[in-house]
Order: structure tokens, then C-alpha cells, then sequence
């Protein structure tokens, strides 16, 4: 059997496609939080390949380090120390799941609405532009943030520093008695302070003491 | 087309096989020079009954671990507890892919090298968590969560350091950037980022959960940390994930630090000639770095190591990537003529 790589791309393409919505389904869906943090690792995974397919390979590669290599590891962490009780069935059934379908059908309409009439005309119909081999998207993609996009760019990396700095005040408290060390402190100590050198002679060894001991013996 | 396909297929499975069969031999000796180094500054011995001056010591070893029972503990989750050593291995080998071995020889020459390969490292940190958790032990638990914090508190020193890297070449590639170090030892970017190769390579120790910082393992607090379940093939699979890592970093540092396969030696003779030889030795040294640290130096406390992380290092990458851009904005020679 003769496989064309378009062919072969689109197999790739579905077969992701599938583990991408399987796992993103599975995240929701299973009972166990740890499984549902590592599914949702999965399907971080498979989107990246998605976007590999599309020749994005520096999001791809970055959405991995960021989300998965970082997010995800803090979310794990987090869950980890929880002591997440498992819901059971009924007590699933009987809390949100009207008003969440009724939210999802909503959203789905919202949706298709959306793709299929106000923007079906700017969906490209016709073939992903190739670019040749050695084409650096990386390159690109900084040459756009610091130029076009330079001012959106910047104030989202205000806002996410200002997250950083409002995380850590709000998680900081000084209460009293609270012991803390001092590094500079604790090089800064002077050793001739603290401990005495005693020069003292030295004792007969052990070994000796055996042989005399054996010598008395014979 | 079919051509272009039998090459993916074939092609990059020869290489592939030929280099992970090369790290996991590589791997294999390490452990034995290791001992070796270690048990040299100690004024022991070392392995010295299997084969000739203890040659055969790895393969012995190999074995004695594969042929070892794979102990489940009481309620551990039985596939995770089996998955974390693969996904620790199976990341630790993928970072090899865009390492280039010599001018042309390198597996895939991703434009977004530099990136890969730290997406890659990150991703260890999960088989240690998951084997943490899936132990369902106090001691694999707690072992698990200061390697984590611990790596993913690195993690961020040594992508500051890359960037200076590639602030320094203008480029993601690997290859690149080894080329961009061109014309003898002066021009290896170890000068004009000598901080930041410091701040790399500890930060690398900080990462492979190796002496000094290996708390993750502490014996003397938590038996073992992480792993102290695992016994048999699942334990040798950490193992080699780990020791793949020390590689990984000390080639890395290498590539970026020290001109990858160019020889320090100026002239046309045929020891100036670039080859790999010059690659796998400049790895060596920092391999050899890691056992010498294990050697002499006493465990950090943790909050020492997380005050290293963030308050030290963290910093300190961030200024020296202001005055990398600036040396490169002004042309300062002799990197950036």
C-alpha cells in the first residue's frame, strides 16, 4: 500500500484530533483529579501536535514548556497536597448538570453562529502557504510582538508581573515569633567567636595499646 | 515522496538507535568511572573484581537490576506507579534529538532548538511527581514535592541563562549557535557569559537532583526520596534517566559555553581541526565536575538551595542578559564584530 504524505498528514492530523478531544472530555469527565491534571497534560500534548502540523513549531514547543512544563506541574502540586474527596455518582448527578448543559448548548450555538456565518468568509479555504525549508517562525514571531504588537505585548507583561507581586504580598505575613534566617548573618560570623582550638598532646594509639597488650600475653 | 517517507522512517531510526544505544553505554561507564573518581578521592578503591579493574562492574550491575523483582507497593496506582520511570526516561533521551554532535551531525536541526530542549528537561519533573504520588508512601511524597519545587525553581535561572544564549547568537539553533562561537577560544561565549555559564551549570546540577542539592533523595531524612519504592528494572530506568540527564546538561553546557565541536587550539594542525572528539571531551569535563562535586561537598539545607534559586541566581541572569544586549548593540569584540 502506497501512502502520499498528504495522505499521511491527515491520518497524523485526525489521530491527534481525536486523543486532543478524547482527553480534553476525559479531563471533566473522570473522578479522579490527579487523572484529570494529567489529562489535561494529554491534551496539551496533542495540541501542540496540532499546531507542529500547522508549521507553528515554536508555539508548539512553547505552549510544552509553559503549560505543561510549568502550569501543570504547579496544578499537580496543588492537587497533590488537597485532600480531594471522590464525588460519587449521585452526588454528581443531582448539583449543576442542568445548568451547565444549558450553558455548554448555549455556547455551542454561540459557536456555530459565529463560524458559520459572520466569519465563514474569513476562513481560508484553500491550502496552509508552505514556507520553504530554513523559514524561522521564531524570528517572525518576535519581529511582530516587539513591533506591531509592542504595546499590547508590553501591558500583558505588566499585568502579569503585577499578578506576580499581588500573589506573594497577599500570601506574605509577618506574625510575630516567626523565626527567619539571615544569610548575611549567618556568612558574616566570625569562627574565632564561637569555637576554641585546644592544642592538646597527642594520646597513645589503640593499636598500640593491643600489641603491648598481646606482647604481655606470650 | 515515498523516497522522502522511507527516509523519515528508516533513516532517522538508524540514528535514533545509534544515539540512544550510545547514551545508554555511555551511561553505563559513567557509573563505573563515578565509582571510580569517587572512591579515587576518597583513597578507596573502587569496583575492581568484575572483568579486568572492575570493567564489567555496569554490565554486572545491569543485570543483578533486571533480573530483580518489580515490588508493587500496598495500594499504589499501579499504572502511574510504571509509567514514571518511562516518561523520566523517554524525556531525558527526546532532549538528544537537536543535539548537534558535530557540524551536520544532529538529528533534527529545529529552528527552535534551545527551546525544545529546555521544554524537554522540564518535562522530567513529572515522572517524579507521578512516581511520588503513585508510591503511595510518606517518604516518596515528600521526596517528590522538594524535587519538584527544587527543578521547576531552576528551571526558571536556567531559561534566564539561555536567553542570554541566545541574546548572544541571535538564534534558537543549536548548531547555530555553535557556529556563531567560530575562530578559536577566545570567541566561545564562556567569556562574555561567564556568569550565566556558572549560573547554567549549577543550575543544571540543581536540575539533575545531584550532590550538592540532593535533598530529593536525602537519605539520612527520607530514605531515598522519590524512588525509595521502586525496586528491580523500574529503579535502573531512573537511574539511566538521571545519568541521561547529567549528559544532556554537560553536553548542552558544551554547546553553548564552549564552542560544541570547535578545538581551542589556533593553527591548521590537525589538533585545531573541529571534530566530535572535542565535543565529547569538553562534556567530559563537566561529567566529571558532577562526580568531583559529589566528592567534596557537604548537602545543601533546602532553603539555602531555594535562596540560591530565586534570590541569587534569578538576578543575577537578569542583569547579565541587559549587559549581554548591550555588549552586542556596541559591537564589543571580540564576539560581536
Amino acid at each position: 500500500m502506497i501512502i502520499s504524505p498528504e495522505l499521511f498528514q491527515q491520518i497524523i492530523f485526525y489521530v491527534f484530533a481525536t486523543f486532543t478531544v478524547g482527553s480534553a472530555m476525559a479531563v471533566v469527565s473522570v473522578k479522579n483529579t490527579i487523572y484529570s491534571a494529567l489529562f489535561l497534560v494529554l491534551c496539551f500534548f496533542n495540541t501542540a501536535v496540532l499546531w507542529l502540523l500547522i508549521e507553528a513549531e515554536f508555539l508548539a514547543i512553547t505552549l510544552v514548556l509553559v503549560y505543561v512544563g510549568a502550569v501543570m506541574v504547579l496544578f499537580l502540586f496543588v492537587v497533590m497536597m488537597l485532600d480531594v474527596k471522590q464525588l460519587k455518582a449521585s452526588q454528581l448527578k443531582q448539583s449543576y448538570t442542568k445548568a451547565a448543559l444549558l450553558i455548554a448548548a448555549a455556547m455551542l450555538v454561540e459557536l456555530m453562529m459565529l463560524f458559520a456565518y459572520k466569519l465563514s468568509g474569513q476562513i481560508p479555504t484553500n491550502e496552509l502557504v508552505r514556507q520553504e525549508q530554513g523559514y524561522s517562525n521564531v524570528a517572525e514571531v518576535g519581529m511582530e510582538l516587539f513591533t506591531k504588537y509592542v504595546y499590547p505585548f508590553e501591558i500583558a507583561a505588566v499585568i502579569l508581573l503585577v499578578a506576580i507581586v499581588a500573589a506573594i504580598m497577599l500570601t506574605m505575613r509577618k506574625r510575630d515569633g516567626n523565626k527567619q534566617m539571615d544569610a548575611a548573618k549567618q556568612i558574616n560570623i566570625n569562627p574565632a567567636e564561637r569555637m576554641r582550638v585546644v592544642s592538646m598532646p597527642a594520646e597513645k594509639g589503640q593499636s598500640q595499646v593491643h600489641e603491648q597488650n598481646r606482647g604481655e600475653d606470650s | 515522496m515515498i523516497e522522502t517517507l522511507k527516509f523519515l522512517i528508516f533513516d532517522n531510526l538508524i540514528y535514533i538507535l545509534a544515539i540512544v544505544i550510545g547514551v545508554i553505554l555511555t551511561v553505563a561507564y559513567l557509573t563505573y568511572f563515578e565509582r571510580k573518581v569517587i572512591a579515587f578521592m576518597h583513597a578507596r578503591m573502587g569496583p575492581n573484581r568484575v572483568g579486568p579493574w572492575g570493567l564489567l562492574q555496569p554490565f554486572a550491575d545491569v543485570l543483578k537490576l533486571l533480573t530483580k523483582e518489580i515490588i508493587f507497593p500496598k495500594n499504589a496506582n499501579k499504572f502511574l506507579f510504571l509509567i514514571a520511570p518511562i516518561i523520566t526516561l523517554a524525556t531525558a533521551f527526546a532532549a538528544w534529538a537537536v543535539v548537534p554532535f558535530q557540524d551536520g551531525w544532529v538529528l533534527a536541526d529545529i529552528n527552535a532548538g534551545l527551546v525544545y530542549v529546555l521544554a524537554m528537561t522540564s518535562l522530567g519533573v513529572y515522572g517524579v511527581i507521578i512516581a511520588g504520588w503513585a508510591s503511595n508512601s510518606k517518604y516518596a511524597l515528600l521526596g517528590a514535592l522538594r524535587s519538584a519545587a527544587q527543578i521547576v525553581s531552576y528551571e526558571i535561572a536556567m531559561g534566564f541563562a539561555l536567553v542570554g544564549v541566545l541574546v548572544a547568537a541571535g538564534t534558537l539553533n543549536l548548531s547555530d549557535i555553535v557556529r556563531a562561537q567560530e575562530g578559536g577560544i577566545v570567541n566561545w561565549y564562556v567569556w562574555p557569559l561567564f556568569p550565566l555559564f556558572i549560573i547554567y551549570y549549577i543550575s543544571g546540577v540543581a536540575e539533575t537532583n545531584r550532590a550538592p542539592f540532593d535533598v530529593a533523595e536525602g537519605e539520612s531524612e527520607i530514605v531515598a526520596g522519590f524512588h525509595v519504592e521502586y525496586s528491580g528494572a523500574a529503579f535502573a530506568l531512573f537511574f539511566l534517566g538521571e545519568y541521561a540527564n547529567m549528559i544532556i546538561i554537560s553536553a548542552l553546557t558544551a554547546i553553548m559555553f564552549l564552542g560544541g565541536w570547535f578545538s581551542p587550539f589556533p593553527g591548521d594542525s590537525w589538533i585545531a581541526q573541529p571534530s566530535i572528539f572535542w565535543f565529547l571531551a569538553k562534556t567530559s569535563i563537566f561529567l566529571y565536575a558532577f562526580f568531583w562535586f559529589r566528592a567534596s561537598l557537604p548537602r545543601y539545607r533546602y532553603d539555602q538551595i531555594m535562596r540560591l534559586g530565586w534570590k541569587v541566581f534569578i538576578p543575577i541572569t537578569i542583569v547579565w542578559i541587559m549587559v549581554v544586549a548591550v555588549m552586542k548593540v556596541y559591537h564589543i569584540g571580540p564576539w560581536w564584530n
